[in-house]
């Protein structure tokens, strides 16, 4: 009965690399079991097939050839599923920091998506519906929705103003790379203030709104585009072409940000009208007024000195 | 105005230095920002004072016992490297 699970083995891997030791089918048989099961973990067990091919059956043979000793065997098995564990257990560990599923949710975009929203960030004035759809109490993905926010374009965005802002000042003459991590640094801690900011503001104004702190970072980080197109206006055309793009890309900004924070922070007809005070609704409006104005105040200081 | 991610660290633990020393009864209750002066109705929307209230006793109780690891760490790590 041994031999017919050989037979059957064998006959699969014709195209194995060299024959399996003859000498010890205890071995034979229990490697194959967890080669296989090795295999099937995916790509998470690095290393660990050395020199395999494509198919996993291939990879469990390549295995039997390379290790003859049955001392290794053990050891890699118990060094894969030591592997797993790590795996679990930092992932585990990050996801009681932030939901990764709900970081997932932002990076779903295509290029329709991008496309349509830089040229929405640019100019928002002929854009219609501005609510962002639902499909049975979930967002929609920026795959699906324009108007959900993102968080690949501002990530982009970060990263090429920075870039941008070394080249700008390499024109200049005053590149060094701490002036890079200083000018990324700032950029970054200006974000996080804002952000900060939104959050307690919305917090003391109980308002109960469903905007998470992802979504505030992305609203946050869609000016960087704005500032892109400033710097580089202003490198192109000088000193008037950046006043021209900062005025350009500061009105659109404001009235992206409040056609898009109006449709949530403000709250909607059938909220809760108990009366409860004529103030909410107007303290609401100033959060979302005051974060558009801040746009283009951090804009210009993010941005004047690299354009003299 | 360059920031550095060191600043923001050092304005965090300021900042919340700052809120953890108002002392209940000493400073709060005699400005009338005491614990007992905070909830006012219940309805389902305190106002803000009652949220302001609100955060600053919760500071005070969550971030005791981290800002005393904290602050003896930066007292350390000054006193060390200037």
């Amino acid at each position: 009965t041994m031999d017919l699970p050989h037979h059957g083995y064998r006959a699969t891997k014709q195209r194995a690399r060299a024959a399996p030791p003859q000498a010890d089918p205890v071995l034979f048989e229990d490697t194959s079991s967890s080669a296989s099961a090795m295999n099937t973990q995916g790509y998470y067990t690095p290393g660990y097939n050395m020199g395999a091919p494509s198919s996993d059956m291939q990879g469990g043979a390549g295995m039997d050839n390379l290790f003859a000793d049955p001392m290794a065997n053990a050891a890699m098995m118990y060094g894969s599923s030591l592997a797993n564990q790590g795996k679990d257990m930092v992932n585990k560990e990050i996801s009681r920091f932030m939901s990764v599923n709900k970081l997932k949710y932002f990076f779903a975009v295509d290029t329709r998506y991008v496309l349509k929203k830089l040229m929405i960030l640019m100019f928002p004035y002929t854009h219609q519906d501005w609510e962002v759809r639902y499909h049975r109490d979930t967002p929609l993905t920026p795959r699906q929705d324009v108007n959900a926010p993102d968080l690949y374009i501002p990530t982009m965005a970060f990263i090429t103003y920075i870039l941008l802002a070394g080249m700008a000042l390499g024109i200049q003459k005053r590149f060094s790379p701490e002036v890079l991590g200083l000018c990324a640094s700032t950029a970054l801690v200006w974000i996080i203030i804002e952000v900060l900011v939104m959050l307690l503001s919305l917090y003391l104004l109980t308002v109960h709104s469903d905007l998470s702190t992802f979504d505030l970072i992305a609203y946050s980080g869609y000016k960087y585009v704005g500032m892109i197109f400033t710097v580089l206006c202003g490198l192109l055309f000088g000193s008037d072409g950046y006043f021209v793009a900062l005025a350009w890309s500061s009105c659109a900004l404001m009235f992206f940000i409040v056609r898009s924070l109006k449709m949530k922070i403000l709250p909607s007809i059938s909220a809760d009208s108990m009366g409860t005070g004529s103030a909410k609704p107007q303290l609401r409006l100033y959060i979302t007024v005051a974060t558009a104005v801040f746009q283009p105040i951090i804009i210009y200081w993010l941005t004047s000195h690299l354009v003299r | 105005m360059a920031f550095t991610l060191y600043s923001l660290i050092q304005t965090a633990i300021l900042c919340t230095n700052a809120i953890a020393v108002l002392h209940e009864e000493r400073f709060l209750s005699k400005i009338g920002w005491g614990v007992d002066q905070g909830v006012g109705g219940f309805g389902d929307d305190p106002g803000i004072k009652a949220q302001i209230l609100n955060l600053i006793r919760s500071v005070r109780t969550v971030m005791r016992v981290p800002l005393i690891i904290v602050n003896s760490a930066c007292i350390v790590l000054l006193l060390l490297f200037g």
